[in-house]
């Protein structure tokens, strides 16, 4: 019993010192909150940890979910969004202060490494299966969109093999790596995080809908000062070059 | 009760009031936010109505497949013993401290497009069937657990005077056994049916979210609450109705066959 304890005890200890490692002088930083979406998650992973200011603590979900905890009176510091019109909508109801764009994505088609599939004619095929986001999640809407520049038989046959409405990309990232589905909507960014597992198909130019990332402070930050560091650095520092080397392209000029 | 100690009680009634006031909380605030005039107008849409069927079949689905064979398996182990019992007894419980994410990921790894029985042809994949199986991965523990513990505790001399006067094992389940474990596995039932009902990451995981084919009242809700708060809590005033309902009518059903 007592050697049990004893063991315990050692556990306990080394567990503690793997912790303090990580987060060295996490004692005196502020914790950090950030609401993000899901296809944010690599980029800001690797910029959050090494975030000097504040421990950030992010939680990553659909942006249309993290939008809906704000509006319920959830207050993190800070709200990345997939979009420029959650953070707008946000922004004009009195919830965050005045976003940003940061980033810009690209839309594209996933399909694991081996696919034959090559383009948009190949998922209106009977047969192929799909999944996206659902509608209210931006990776969704963004699919619609670009569905909704089909022609309306091409469209309805590919509406026809969806099998999956996702809450967020990462559900959509997941399917497809399961091989549950042949093909899934995702950003550029998605499949390049898989790390060859799937391939990115370019969607025609023309249909190809503007990705672009806002941010904002949420009003009501418990650390306000280091939550507007946290987004001056996606313009311009470390959390740029995080973005850069996940992917992202610089936001569109406005 | 009655032997002094009034100070205890108080801390027993206090212990109680605060249980049931947490428990309790969140159900009555769902029913406060929403009108019935909400609560009609959240069922208007087909989206619901589709969940709704959907789950209600799924679960009933799932529930008979744990009857039929949880009944008999946990006979087994409520009466056997032998070498290795209590770690199948285990392994059979395990799916009661897994998070539905470790369900969803375990159910892709062994019966998904591929997983661990695909080369044998079988897979489940974004279909109804597949939301059946992730409700019965999670629910059939509950029941297993307690149609065990029911088995355990009957009268070991009713059964063998069952056996005695020539009736075999087969007929004394049937006749015996089961009839007088009633109340216990209806319990078992009621639990599953409701772990059921409520099931969302592993079915989200292992079969996706379609209206009419694999989104769930659970799935139907979350997918709600970020375009229609309001809209989502009629939908959750909704479940909360139909599972208290179905539990209810459970319990009363078998109280009054028992």
């Amino acid at each position: 019993m007592r050697r049990i304890a004893a063991l315990l005890a050692g556990l306990a200890l080394v567990l503690a010192g793997c912790g303090s490692d990580n987060d060295s002088a996490s004692s005196s930083k502020p914790p950090l909150t950030v609401s993000a979406a899901a296809s944010l998650k690599k980029a800001f992973t690797e910029y959050g940890s090494a975030f000097a200011p504040a421990t950030v603590r992010a939680s990553f979900a659909g942006s249309d979910e993290l939008a809906a905890q704000i509006r319920q009176g959830v207050k993190p510091d800070v709200f990345a969004s997939a979009n420029t019109t959650l953070p707008d909508a946000l922004y004009s109801e009195g919830l965050v202060e005045k976003p940003v764009t940061f980033a810009a994505n690209e839309l594209v088609l996933a399909v694991p490494a081996g696919s034959s599939i090559s383009g948009l004619d190949d998922l209106a095929k009977p047969g192929t299966t799909i999944a996206m986001g659902s509608k209210s999640v931006p990776v969704g809407s963004y699919t619609r969109k670009v569905l909704a520049g089909l022609p309306a038989d091409e469209r309805q046959a590919l509406l026809a093999n969806v099998r999956s409405n996702e809450p967020d990309v990462a559900g959509v990232v997941g399917k497809v790596v399961q091989g549950a589905v042949d093909a899934g909507f995702v950003y550029r960014t998605d499949v390049e995080a898989t790390g060859g597992k799937l391939k990115a198909i370019s969607l025609p130019a023309d249909l190809k809908p503007q990705v672009a990332y806002g941010v904002a402070v949420v009003k009501g930050a418990k650390h306000p000062e280091q939550a507007q560091q946290f987004v001056d650095g996606l313009l311009d520092g470390a959390g740029r070059d995080a973005l850069d080397r996940a992917g992202f392209l610089p936001p569109p000029a406005t | 009760m009655s032997g002094g100690r009034p100070w205890f009680t108080v801390l027993l009634v206090a212990a109680l009031t605060l249980a049931l006031t947490f428990l309790v909380l969140p159900v009555v605030a769902i029913f406060v936010d929403v009108g019935p005039r909400e609560l009609i107008a959240s069922l208007d849409d087909p989206a619901a109505t589709d969940a709704l069927k959907l789950s209600l079949q799924t679960s009933v689905a799932a529930i008979a497949l744990i009857l039929l064979v949880g009944t008999p398996a946990s006979w087994l182990l409520a009466t056997r013993a032998f070498r290795g019992r209590e770690l199948l007894i285990t392994l059979v419980e395990l799916p009661l401290v897994l998070p539905p994410a470790v369900a969803g990921i375990g159910l892709l790894a062994a019966v998904g497009p591929r997983g661990l029985l695909a080369p044998l042809g079988v897979s489940f994949t974004l279909s109804t069937a597949a939301v059946v199986v992730a409700l019965t991965f999670v629910a059939a523990p509950f029941y297993l657990r307690q149609a065990q513990s029911a088995f355990a505790a009957l009268d070991r001399s009713w059964l063998d005077a069952s056996r005695t006067l020539g009736a075999g094992e087969a007929r004394t389940l049937a006749r015996v056994a089961i009839p007088s474990a009633l109340p216990g596995l209806t319990a078992g039932l009621a639990l599953a049916w409701g772990r059921a009902l409520g099931e969302f990451g592993a079915t989200l995981m292992f079969a996706g979210s379609f209206q009419g084919v694999t989104q769930t009242v659970p799935l139907a809700i979350y997918e709600r609450f970020a375009t229609d708060f309001t809209g989502a809590l009629g939908l959750s005033a909704v479940l909360v109705c139909v599972s208290a309902a179905l539990l209810l009518s459970v319990k009363l059903a078998f109280r009054a066959a028992g």
